[in-house]
């Protein structure tokens, strides 16, 4: 609950800043669009927040976005698929991404950091091999027939009509959506217990009778199919999209924001509402440096002090609280 | 000062090591109770005594890692404290750990000056690795290993080889006394010979042995004197010609029951086997095959001392560790256990004996604990009915009688019994038909454990099969219908009610034949 607090008084001061900063800053269009852009991380950083619980640490969910938006792009470019079934190829990648790195995991017993830093480099590489630029539009180019189809799509999923303005915030809608499912598994169902359990202490779960590894396994598959979701994302929100950069560095940003929403790097700590808040936090600190009219350079500097300041605060309040005991 | 001491003649030199009614009490406990010891040069002392006898509370005390409450502790006639092994090692008292303190990434040689290497370069610190070389392979040379071991690295030794670097590294100081804790444990019969060697040859260098051991076979072979603990007091002693297995058992046990052991609702007959092992062998376990069987609405007691496997068979049977032999029956009909979540389906159910690592998870709730394994009857799949979960927290508890502020206390925060109440509850709520407990009521007050034993004793006269593993003897003694004793892996033999005695018990699990 404080942990909770917490972050929403940070969104406070942060809204308040980005207020203060430009008049232009609040206004109805930038705030949606702003929504809309928290939105597309929500939706990585749900899946990132449910493998900490757990105690492990995905950092494949960047490349896996990348590798996604170019898979994505390239199935309906060069091999003609139409997009639904294209959406539908890219989630089947990502979940199959999850359950390799969860078998790695659990019956190799491998570190869940290595696994994932190699899938990191893999599947960034992977997008580079199978295509180096995508975009709505060189689809269409090709099959103009798809126009309708992704058309709808872009509007439903990311709440852009076919000129590209943005009409409503689609993915924000949908991360309220996908966080009050998450939000149901973990705080109402076996699932949800099982998962903290593991987060908490492995062995207790497992004498309690719980599958510890299928558990774990099912989880990296939420994670990745997430990110593959991201991807897809990606693809319709942004025109033009290279393999080199597409969510480059979003693992990094799904942690933070995991983190800052209360997820226990230990394991078993966190909240759907904690995740939520806490993928939010990171686009209004790029915004505000955006309004501000800082050089975008310092944003890495920002997040990341932000970041340590709230790991510090955290810590001292839990050792205070420990003290009390 | 002892009377002892008073009447010594003025000419004899003091003896190498003098620990005088030494005492140290933990949290809820007297560990050491007025303990008093002597050690001569290179003479080998062995301290024997049940499990939580305080032996290992004197050796850390005498080692620098336990400050003494009350007492002295003199060496060569001088009083010392230490305030840590640090200063221990310095004077010459080392310590070799029962789980060895080696650095298992590092080489023989490495380990061997771990803290001490000889270095050159002042402030540098640069190694002198000849000098290391050459030492280390006059010590490995003390200790009867060959000098191909020295650049290997130390977790690629065979346990038994690890215990003589443990020695040697001790020899490369200006070892005075040597403190070994269960050096035997975990090796195998010739390495066991070869340390009797290497302890022979340190009498014969003057070095004062101290050996606590629970096998009292290997007492007799290389002790010139016993000591006995029991209870954190001088039991007694015995002197080379003495030492004999049934003097030692003697004087470890023989005590009073003390506790009230409630027998009101079982008939401590039990009916038909529930659970059998038959042949049961388990990956990681010893070559023997255990076969026992646990009847209903009885309290199968399980004796043994520390490390004879007990805890490791229970878990093999609760699907913990893997089998890899024999077979269990539940009710005569073959049960297949391919993980914990096979034995609670089939009401096989476990009170580990570590609760804080596998009874609980101990930042969660205890509500949250109290459902864990009791999810799949509260509602689906998708959705725990949150009425009846809150009503299946207050009915455990209230007639456990937990002493929680609420279902949403984290259950680190309870006392120890209370804790243990929680374990309980979570598989009560479940239904047993065997419940096996291991060590129940340790870390517990007294308070607790009269309700814990009275439950115990509901539950077997609800006809639940219980099987209590405990390192407790009253309790062993107070709650059994039956006992198996078991020793270094294997069921040494059982007792009845009727020849239910301490002395019985003791003498199986310390290797003495079945009669």
């Amino acid at each position: 609950m404080t942990r909770i607090l917490g972050v929403l008084g940070l969104l406070v001061v942060l809204y308040a800043a980005l207020a203060e900063s430009n008049p232009a800053a609040t206004s109805t269009r930038s705030l949606t669009s702003l929504a809309n852009i928290q939105g597309r991380y929500g939706v990585v950083t749900l899946g990132a927040a449910l493998v900490i619980i757990t105690g492990g640490i995905d950092l494949s969910v960047g490349s896996v976005v990348g590798c996604a938006t170019i898979l994505f792009g390239v199935l309906m470019t060069d091999y003609g698929v139409p997009p639904p079934a294209a959406a539908a190829l890219v989630l089947l990648f990502g979940a199959t991404v999850g359950l390799v790195n969860g078998l790695l995991v659990t019956k190799l017993k491998l570190q869940p950091f290595l696994v994932t830093l190699c899938g990191m480099f893999i599947f960034r590489g992977a997008a580079r091999m199978i295509g180096s630029v995508v975009g709505a539009q060189s689809v269409t180019e090709v099959h103009p027939e798809f126009a309708p189809a992704l058309d709808a799509m872009t509007y439903y999923l990311v709440g852009k009509d076919e000129k590209g303005a943005l009409v409503f915030p689609a993915m924000f809608a949908l991360l309220l959506v996908l966080a009050a499912v998450v939000g149901f598994f973990l705080h109402r169902t076996a699932y949800g217990r099982y998962w903290y359990a593991i987060g908490y202490n492995e062995q207790a779960a497992r004498y309690a009778g719980v599958n510890v590894d299928r558990h774990r396994a099912a989880v990296y598959v939420i994670c990745s199919t997430l990110a593959a979701l991201g991807g897809i994302l990606l693809f319709l929100d942004i025109n033009t999209h290279q393999a080199d950069t597409a969510g480059a560095g979003l693992e990094l940003y799904a942690i933070l924001g995991a983190v800052l929403g209360g997820c226990s790097l230990r394991g078993g700590e966190g909240t759907a509402v904690g995740m939520v808040l806490g993928a939010m936090v990171l686009p209004v600190i790029e915004k505000l440096v955006n309004f501000r009219g800082e050089k975008s350079t310092v944003i890495p500097v920002v997040i990341g002090t932000t970041l340590l300041i709230g790991t510090i605060v955290d810590e001292l309040i839990r050792r205070r609280s420990r003290l009390n005991r | 000062m002892t009377p002892n001491s008073a009447l010594r003649p003025p000419h004899t030199p003091p003896p190498r090591l003098r620990a005088t009614a030494v005492g140290k009490r933990f949290p809820g406990v007297i560990a050491l109770d007025g303990v008093s010891l002597t050690l001569a040069p290179g003479e080998v002392l062995a301290v024997v005594g049940e499990n939580g006898a305080g032996k290992s509370t004197l050796m850390k005390i005498l080692a620098g890692v336990y400050q003494p409450d009350a007492g002295t502790v003199e060496l060569d006639g001088r009083p010392v404290r230490f305030a840590g092994p640090r200063e221990a090692t310095a004077a010459g008292v080392i310590l070799i750990h029962q789980e060895l303190n080696l650095a298992e990434n590092l080489t023989v040689t490495d380990n061997l000056f771990l803290g001490r290497e000889p270095t050159g370069g002042g402030g540098l610190r640069v190694l002198n690795r000849r000098a290391m070389a050459d030492r280390a392979a006059g010590l490995l040379a003390r200790v009867g290993l060959p000098a191909d071991r020295l650049r290997k690295r130390v977790e690629l030794l065979p346990p038994g080889e690890k215990q003589l670097v443990e020695i040697a590294r001790a020899l490369g100081t200006a070892v005075r006394v040597l403190i070994m804790d269960e050096p035997t444990s975990s090796l195998t019969q010739k390495e066991t010979e070869r340390l009797y060697t290497v302890i022979d040859a340190l009498r014969a260098d003057g070095v004062s042995v101290l050996y606590i051991s629970h096998r009292l076979a290997e007492v007799t072979r290389c002790a010139d004197r016993v000591a006995v603990l029991r209870d954190g007091k001088n039991a007694g002693e015995l002197a080379r010609a003495d030492i004999t297995h049934d003097n030692m058992v003697r004087l470890m046990v023989g005590r009073d029951m003390k506790q009230f052991y409630p027998k009101d609702k079982r008939s401590g007959v039990g009916g038909a086997p529930v659970l059998t092992l038959a042949g049961v062998r388990y990956r990681g376990g010893p070559d023997v095959p255990a076969s026992l069987e646990v009847r209903a609405g009885e309290i199968l007691g399980m004796a043994g001392l520390v490390g004879a496997g007990r805890t490791e068979l229970s878990e093999a049977v609760f699907g913990v560790r893997p089998l890899t032999a024999g077979e269990l029956r539940l009710d005569g009909k073959h049960l297949r256990v391919r993980g914990p979540a096979d034995a609670i389906a089939a009401g096989l159910l476990l009170v580990p004996e570590d609760r804080r690592l596998h009874g609980l998870v101990t930042e969660a709730a205890v509500g949250f604990n109290l459902s864990l394994p009791n999810l799949d009857r509260l509602g689906s799949l998708l959705g725990v009915r949150r009425r009846a979960e809150a009503e299946l927290h207050r009915t455990w508890i209230d007639r456990l009688r937990v002493k929680t502020p609420s279902a949403a206390q984290p259950a680190g925060l309870l006392s120890g019994g209370n804790q243990q109440k929680v374990v309980y509850g979570k598989w009560l709520a479940r239904g047993p038909r065997v419940l096996i407990l291991d060590e129940p009521t340790r870390g517990v007050d007294v308070g607790a454990k009269a309700e814990i034993y009275a439950l115990v004793d509901e539950l077997a006269g609800r006809g639940v099969a219980v099987w209590m593993i405990t390192s407790d003897m009253e309790e062993l003694l107070g709650m059994s219908d039956r006992v198996v004793v078991m020793h270094e892996g294997r069921v040494a033999g059982e007792l009845p009610r009727g020849r239910l005695t301490e002395e019985a018990v003791m003498h199986l699990a310390t290797g003495g034949t079945a009669t």
